[in-house]
């Protein structure tokens, strides 16, 4: 009793349970915790923009080109009943007569749609990545559909020759369902052949696996050249007093901050057989007429085009790692009896790997969405997956291989650095 | 009395701004087209006079022709339609009117008859009008050498000799896709040019073609936009070019680039406009369309580039260029002179063919 009221008097009290109250008899405990939700709360507003932010402009989109990479509703659409009768069709010799029924049901069905929501068109386009000339078979027989007669199917095939061959039908079968996964089959150069298997395809329409293969190479490669470049710059940088370092800093800066386009340019003018450096070398008769180097529109070109545009974030990351190291480690080593290159070896090179690091892997995933410096330098060596996938979302419009190609990117990517992760550690990263 | 003035000024303001705005409001229409020198010669034979007539009327080009298509079908699908009219080819507004995303045409109803009264279903060019498309011009992918790389008694002048790299020897640039190349190769190799999308839809003709391809491949640099061309031309890199026939007659005459085409194989195409569904301004549009398309406008833009009219009584009123002065006629890709053994690009085919080629094309260049 006695003691209650020496806590009355202090300010401060406890429940029946023994719980520490507050002076408006709140359990402590519960205040703080509200206190610190509340806390958490205000944290989680400011960041609530760029969460949105994130979510809407970035995982969003790339969630949606997953699902694009997988969705196949162009032929469940258009062709239900045609897809009912075909369920147990044994995909060998020409269906029957009632699925030709369904088939012209279904087109009737179609035509009488308003034209935007008519699904022929879509249909067509689908069935051709499959098939070449289904497009004009689907386009082609619509437009006579409503004067056919039974049986239907003379009547089709009399229209277009496909639908007298099994392929178009195991296709549609095969296809005639919501998702599908032959654009990530198409994406590894493989097909279906006719009993349903996964097979290779001809050795003369395989393109993105070994274009895989030659964009990994290259990557390495600038990323490898970005790092003996881009090292000695940065030692230098951090080597001099603070002032001409932000001077130099500004030469390392300016391509930076000049259009892709303008040094993309710059290097053709400079690498071109009648170029700068070429008609130098002829001028000082380094090498004859014939002989001039060829430096651009192949590998060579996106090479050197690619390192000095990636330049700058591998000089970065390093620059802001060195300027940490202090300079008395190296001496100590020094007056310990080492030679200047074990050193650097033992003592200097150890503490710059954190920014080694980070801007080989800036530079490396960077690289990877570059596809306008390899279309106009790389020539036919030089180009990469990107290349391919730019071409299928703007020319051949076929987006979903493009979207299978970008998700098998995004996860070969994520791999790599998980890998790196795993190897060096992500905490090791430092970018400034 | 300063009050009343300044009160009689204001309402007489007002009242001005109210009638003119009664009879139009401001509109402005985005047309999309390919940019250089052809959205300039639609700029001057096209909308700066359409502006006049129509004070009210803002037109705004938009450079985004060469992916038309999957601006449109983005433009769609998002439900936000911002573009009013678009120049694209016939094979891409074919796929387009499949779609239902642009609107379809009724030729002798939307547009005008020739001067001696000939409907435009019939003045047109035969084959050139589509469902949703209503052609402009026909372009060429022509074949063009620089004089200066061969002696003057050997020059080339037909599709043969581009694969005749023994005796015309240097490097050639051409377009990194398929078309016309495949096409050039059959040619070069002996078929018709009547025949040669029949040859091309067999496998052994396509075997045919990559292999006659493969004897000029090491000699081979590929360019992607169309402004390349001409560049490697100029800079010395190439001896011959692939391009289209504006791009290198804007080169040639304008510029001053020692260059010659060669009509021989010339690979000939319509390129026009279609209206996307849902557009902003229909009605205005389908105003300017016939206005725009008519006899003496088609043949007004050939003052301005070297691409011919696509209806057949403007053939009649093209003139001189409106800069140079010189005549264009020799420079149409439809004149009889250059008109010899043109290869009409075949659209259909393309549709069909064309992914399983494009896969074998960038194989091959792969190897």
């Amino acid at each position: 009793m006695a003691m209650a009221d020496a806590t009355a008097q202090t300010g401060s009290a406890t429940d029946s349970r023994g719980r520490l109250l507050t002076s408006d008899g709140t359990p402590l405990r519960r205040a703080l915790e509200r206190a610190n939700r509340r806390r958490k709360l205000t944290a989680f507003a400011l960041v609530s923009p760029l969460l949105a932010f994130i979510l809407i402009f970035f995982a969003f989109p790339i969630l949606q080109m997953m699902w694009r990479s997988v969705d196949n509703p162009q032929i469940v659409n258009a062709l239900p009943r045609t897809l009912d009768e075909l369920r147990d069709w044994d995909g060998r010799a020409v269906p029957p007569e009632r699925v030709f029924v369904a088939l012209h049901a279904d087109i009737m069905d179609d035509l009488e749609r308003p034209r935007r929501e008519q699904r022929i068109g879509p249909l067509g386009v689908r069935l051709n990545y499959e098939l070449s000339a289904a497009r004009s078979a689907i386009s082609r027989t619509a437009r006579d559909v409503p004067n056919f007669e039974a049986p239907f199917r003379e009547a089709f095939t009399d229209a277009h020759r496909l639908w007298g061959q099994p392929e178009l039908w195991r296709v549609i079968q095969r296809e005639g369902r919501p998702l599908t996964l032959s654009y990530y089959i198409a994406a590894l150069d493989r097909e279906y052949d006719e009993f349903g298997n996964i097979v290779k395809r001809d050795e003369n329409r395989r393109i993105y696996v070994s274009l895989f293969g030659r964009t990994l190479a290259l990557r390495l490669v600038i990323t490898g050249m970005t790092f003996l470049l881009g090292f000695p710059i940065a030692y230098y940088l951090s080597s001099l007093p603070m002032r001409y370092a932000n001077l130099l800093m500004i030469a390392v800066l300016l391509p930076f901050w000049t259009s892709l386009l303008v040094r993309t340019s710059a290097w053709i003018v400079l690498l071109q057989q009648q170029g700068v450096i070429n008609n130098t070398l002829v001028g000082l008769g380094v090498i004859d007429d014939a002989g001039r180097f060829s430096l651009i529109y192949n590998q060579t070109g996106t090479i050197i085009a690619m390192t000095h545009i990636l330049l700058p974030f591998m000089v970065l990351p390093l620059y802001s790692v060195m300027r940490t190291i202090p300079p008395s480690y190296v001496r100590a080593a020094k007056s310990l009896g080492a030679t200047p290159w074990t050193a650097f070896r033992r003592v200097y090179f150890p503490q710059t790997l954190p920014g080694i690091g980070a801007g080989g892997v800036l530079v490396f995933i960077i690289s990877i969405g570059y596809y306008i410096t390899p279309a106009l330098v790389g020539g036919q060596s030089g180009r990469m997956i990107s290349n391919e996938i730019a071409r299928h979302i703007q020319q051949s419009l076929n987006w979903g291989l493009a979207a299978a190609l970008g998700s098998m990117l995004l996860v070969g990517v994520l791999v790599l650095y998980w890998l790196y992760n795993r190897l060096v550690g992500a905490d090791s990263l430092k970018l400034g | 009395m300063s009050t009343k003035l300044k009160l009689i000024g204001l309402s007489s303001v007002a009242s001005v701004l109210a009638l003119s705005a009664a009879a139009q409001n401001p509109v402005s229409l985005t047309i999309v087209s390919w940019g250089g020198a052809y959205t300039a010669s639609q700029q001057r034979a096209y909308h700066a006079p359409f502006m006049e007539l129509n004070p009210h009327v803002t037109i705004a080009n938009d450079d985004g022709s060469a992916n038309a298509l999957a601006g449109l079908r983005a433009q769609a699908q998002a439900g936000n339609v911002t573009w009013d009219l678009v120049d694209m080819l016939p094979s891409d507004a074919q796929l387009a009117c499949d779609e239902g995303i642009i609107l379809q045409i009724d030729h002798d109803a939307m547009l005008a008859p020739a001067p001696d009264g000939t409907p435009a279903s019939e003045d047109f060019l035969p084959g050139s009008l589509g469902e949703c498309f209503i052609p402009q011009i026909v372009y060429s992918t022509v074949l063009t050498f620089r004089p200066g790389a061969f002696p003057a008694d050997a020059q080339p002048a037909s599709i043969a000799d581009l694969f005749d790299v023994e005796n015309f020897p240097g490097r050639r640039a051409l377009q990194d896709r398929p078309g016309t190349n495949l096409e050039w190769a059959l040619y070069a190799d002996g078929v018709d040019p009547d025949d040669i999308y029949e040859v091309l839809a067999t496998p052994e003709g396509v075997d045919r073609a990559f292999a006659k391809l493969d004897t000029i491949k090491d000699h081979i640099i590929f360019w992607t936009e169309g402004a390349q061309a001409p560049q490697l031309l100029a800079d010395g890199e190439v001896a011959f070019a692939t391009g289209y026939n504006g791009r290198m007659f804007d080169a040639i005459e304008v510029e001053g680039m020692d260059a010659e085409i060669i009509w021989d194989g010339q690979v000939v195409e319509w390129d026009g406009w279609v209206v996307p569904a849902d557009g902003p301004n229909v009605d205005l549009v389908m105003e300017y369309l016939y206005w725009a398309t008519d006899t003496q406008r088609l043949a007004d833009q050939a003052k301005f580039i070297s691409f011919g009219p696509a209806r057949a009584s403007s053939a009649g009123v093209v003139g001189q260029h409106a800069d140079l002065g010189i005549d264009m006629a020799p420079h149409m890709p439809t004149n009889p002179d250059n008109y010899f053994a043109p290869i009409v690009l075949d659209n259909d085919f393309w549709a069909d063919y064309g992914d399983e080629l494009r896969e074998r094309f960038a194989n091959w260049m792969l190897q």
